[in-house]
Formats: C-alpha cells, sequence, structure tokens
C-alpha cells in the first residue's frame, strides 16, 4: 500500500517537473521578444527542476530505507540564484536597449 | 510505474533542450543566447536527476550540483561583462 503510494507520488512528480520544463523551453522558443521571453524559463524551468528534485528525494529516502536530502542542496542553490541570473540577464538587455515587439509597452532606458 | 513514467519524462525534457538549442542558434540577440543556455544547464540538471532515478544510483548529483554552480558563474560572467566592459572591476 505504501509502496503504491510512493510510486503514485513520485510518477505525478516527475510528470509536473517535466511538463513545466517544456512549457518553459517553448516559451522561451516561441514568445516574440526578449523581455517576454524572460518569463517563460526563469520560472517555469526552476519550478521544473524543483519537482523533479523533490520526486528523486522521495524516492531514493523510500529505498534506502532513511531519509534521503542531499539533492535538495541542487534545487535550494537554483533556487537562491536563478532570480540572480535573470536579474543580470535583464540588466544586460536593458544596457544594450535590446529591440521589443510593437506590442511590449514602455521602454524604460528613455527616461 | 515509475519505469513507465520515467521515458515519457526524458522525452519531454528531451525536448525541452531541443528549443532550447533552436533559440540558442536562432536568437536575434546575445542576451537571448545567454537566456537560452542559462536555460539549458538548468534542463540538463533535470536530465541528469532522471537519469539517476533511472539507474537507481544517487551518485550522479555531485555532477548536477558541479554543473549548478558553474552554469550559474557563466551565467553572471558573460552578463556582467555585457553589463560593464569588464569582469572583475
Amino acid at each position: 500500500m505504501m509502496a503504491i503510494l510512493i510510486e503514485l507520488i513520485v510518477a505525478a512528480l516527475l510528470l509536473a517537473g517535466a511538463a513545466f520544463a517544456l512549457v518553459g523551453s517553448i516559451g522561451l522558443a516561441r514568445l516574440p521578444d526578449f523581455f517576454q521571453r524572460l518569463h517563460g524559463p526563469t520560472k517555469a524551468t526552476t519550478l521544473g527542476v524543483g519537482c523533479t528534485v523533490l520526486a528523486s528525494a522521495f524516492y531514493f529516502s523510500w529505498q534506502d530505507g532513511g531519509i534521503s536530502l542531499h539533492e535538495l542542496l541542487i534545487v535550494m542553490f537554483l533556487f537562491i540564484t536563478a532570480p540572480v541570473s535573470a536579474h543580470t540577464v535583464a540588466r544586460a538587455a536593458l544596457h544594450r536597449h535590446v529591440k521589443t515587439s510593437p506590442r511590449t509597452r514602455g521602454e524604460p532606458w528613455q527616461h | 510505474m515509475i519505469a513507465a513514467v520515467i521515458p515519457v519524462a526524458l522525452a519531454m525534457m528531451s525536448l525541452a533542450l531541443l528549443l532550447n538549442l533552436f533559440r540558442l542558434l536562432r536568437g536575434p540577440e546575445i542576451t537571448d543566447r545567454i537566456l537560452a543556455l542559462d536555460t539549458m544547464y538548468i534542463n540538463s540538471i533535470a536530465l541528469i536527476v532522471l537519469y539517476g532515478i533511472q539507474q537507481g544510483s544517487d551518485l550522479v548529483f555531485e555532477a548536477a550540483m558541479l554543473i549548478a554552480v558553474m552554469g550559474f558563474l557563466g551565467t553572471v560572467a558573460v552578463a556582467k561583462y555585457l553589463l560593464r566592459g569588464d569582469i572583475i572591476e
């Protein structure tokens, strides 16, 4: 009974993580403009890796019969660094005045 | 059930990596390419973790941790270079 429950949780988390990563990459490939493209990967991909690593922590805790937490170091590091790198890349884009699509409102470097 | 789900998740993650590669090759601005590389290393971390679950060994997580650290440093270094014209001032 417990094994089936753990398998269900791990399978759902793996599918959710892969779906989030795929949605983030589709956003990166299809959105028209850099500042819109920034939205896709920085949120969805981090959530995708988070779900996948959480599934792995569940799986190895159940398999090895102890609490296995060292995978969570990866996701903690990513949650700290992903906003920092997104902020730095966005500032570089503002500095370089990248082209925006006509539907993006406002050009922050003009005032 | 896990053995049936992992190939599906691997396929979705590989498709995501291909879409990132498309943006990396196409991207009109250099910031698009930096963003695509950033997304690629994050997706490859997820791919490595999936491989570790499939093989049933947790020896690959150190590699994932190293990729996370080095990828963050690379992204910040290139963005800083674009921003200031120098990395360490």
